[in-house]
């Protein structure tokens, strides 16, 4: 078995924390452009929050938009280039909390681009406030005490679009071996449905920020496995399948 | 797949533990190295390694290569 990271990766020294799951993440993704060809054609567009510091991890052409909004973005990028797979790459702060409407909305239209969700719990660049998606009690900068689930809901994007009629929606880890084959395989269908033109493709990766939760990154690790994916239940809710848009 | 090996470049480890704990055969492990950065690298015990790729999947800083041996 040989094993090598695809030509997109820079390995520039980025400002990803040790133990960050944005790191994984970003492989997966160049290694399903590789296996997929489609390296020099993909257009990604990227988040301010620490999903930014991608850009120099990898060679895409690659867009920055304003905070929450690489989804609208990338809508515009894909009726201007239709020909070319399009994503928006971005954190669970972003894309869940100021970036709500324009996720409820793409997905309400559903507009033929991927979205890749990397969901750690935290607003993690700006150092780790509570987001729609902290669990209960965990306890965040702006939720010392716990987030209370009697004034704070907690944000399962499966509940929100998963009626919708879109075409993919699926959440894999970022934590261990076989969660992480099974997020490629799942990033992997959502470039497939793109190029098949079936719409819009969303999946959230549970996902690691130590230094924000404060844990020693393999328990940060554990964290994503046990407590994480216990409460956002990994594997796919809508797989639609050549019903066209 | 035993004729597999991890090859390692630990400059870019960031010693965050990942591939110590989840690797099967406890090859890699921390010992005294430490990289331009000031973090504790990974060092790999290369008798015990299986080729199986389970540290390059959970690496987030691309640290590893798994190559198949030519002999
Ligand atoms: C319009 C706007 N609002 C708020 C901010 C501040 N801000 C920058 S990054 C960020 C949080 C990012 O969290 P998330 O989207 O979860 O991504 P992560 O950094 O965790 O990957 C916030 C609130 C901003 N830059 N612009
Ligand atoms: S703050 Fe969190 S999400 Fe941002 S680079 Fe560090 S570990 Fe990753
Ligand atoms: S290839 Fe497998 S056995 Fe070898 S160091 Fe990596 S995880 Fe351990
Ligand atoms: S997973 Fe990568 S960065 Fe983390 S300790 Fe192992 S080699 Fe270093």
């Amino acid at each position: 078995m040989n094993l090598k990271v695809p030509e997109s990766i820079t390995f520039a020294k980025t400002g990803f924390c040790p133990g960050c799951g944005h790191g994984i993440a970003i492989r997966l993704i160049a290694e399903v452009m590789e296996e997929m060809a489609l390296t020099e054609k993909l257009l990604a567009v990227v988040d301010v929050a620490c999903s930014s510091l991608a850009i120099d991890m990898w060679r895409f052409d690659t867009v920055m938009a304003a905070h929450g909004r690489p989804i609208p973005t990338a809508v515009g990028v894909k009726h201007i280039r239709p020909e070319n797979p399009v994503m928006a790459y971005f954190g669970d702060g972003a894309a869940y909390n100021i970036g709500m409407a324009e996720t409820v909305h793409a997905a309400l239209r559903n507009d033929n681009i991927c979205v890749f969700v990397v969901n750690n719990s935290v607003f993690g660049m700006t150092g780790g406030q509570m987001a729609a998606t902290t669990l209960p009690w965990q306890k965040t900068v702006t939720s010392p005490y716990g987030k209370d689930p009697k004034k704070y809901g907690t944000l399962d994007i499966t509940k929100v679009i998963g009626q919708m009629d879109i075409a993919y929606l699926a959440r894999g880890e970022l934590s261990g071996a076989a969660g992480i084959e099974q997020s490629k395989k799942m990033i992997k269908k959502a470039f497939e449905k793109q190029l098949a033109n079936e719409g819009f493709c969303l999946v959230e990766l549970l996902s690691e920020c130590p230094t924000n939760l404060g844990m020693a990154p393999v328990d940060m690790m554990k964290h994503v496995h046990t407590a994480m994916a216990g409460y956002f239940k990994p594997g796919e809710f809508i797989d639609k399948g050549g019903s066209g848009r | 797949m035993g004729s597999s090996k991890a090859v390692l470049d630990s400059s870019r480890c960031k010693g965050c533990g990942y591939c110590v704990e989840e690797c099967p055969k406890d090859a890699l492990f921390f010992g005294k190295h430490t990289s331009d950065k000031g973090y504790t690298t990974v060092e790999l015990n290369e008798e015990a390694c299986i080729g199986c790729g389970v540290c390059y999947r959970v690496c987030p800083d691309y640290v590893f290569e798994i190559v198949e041996a030519t002999e």
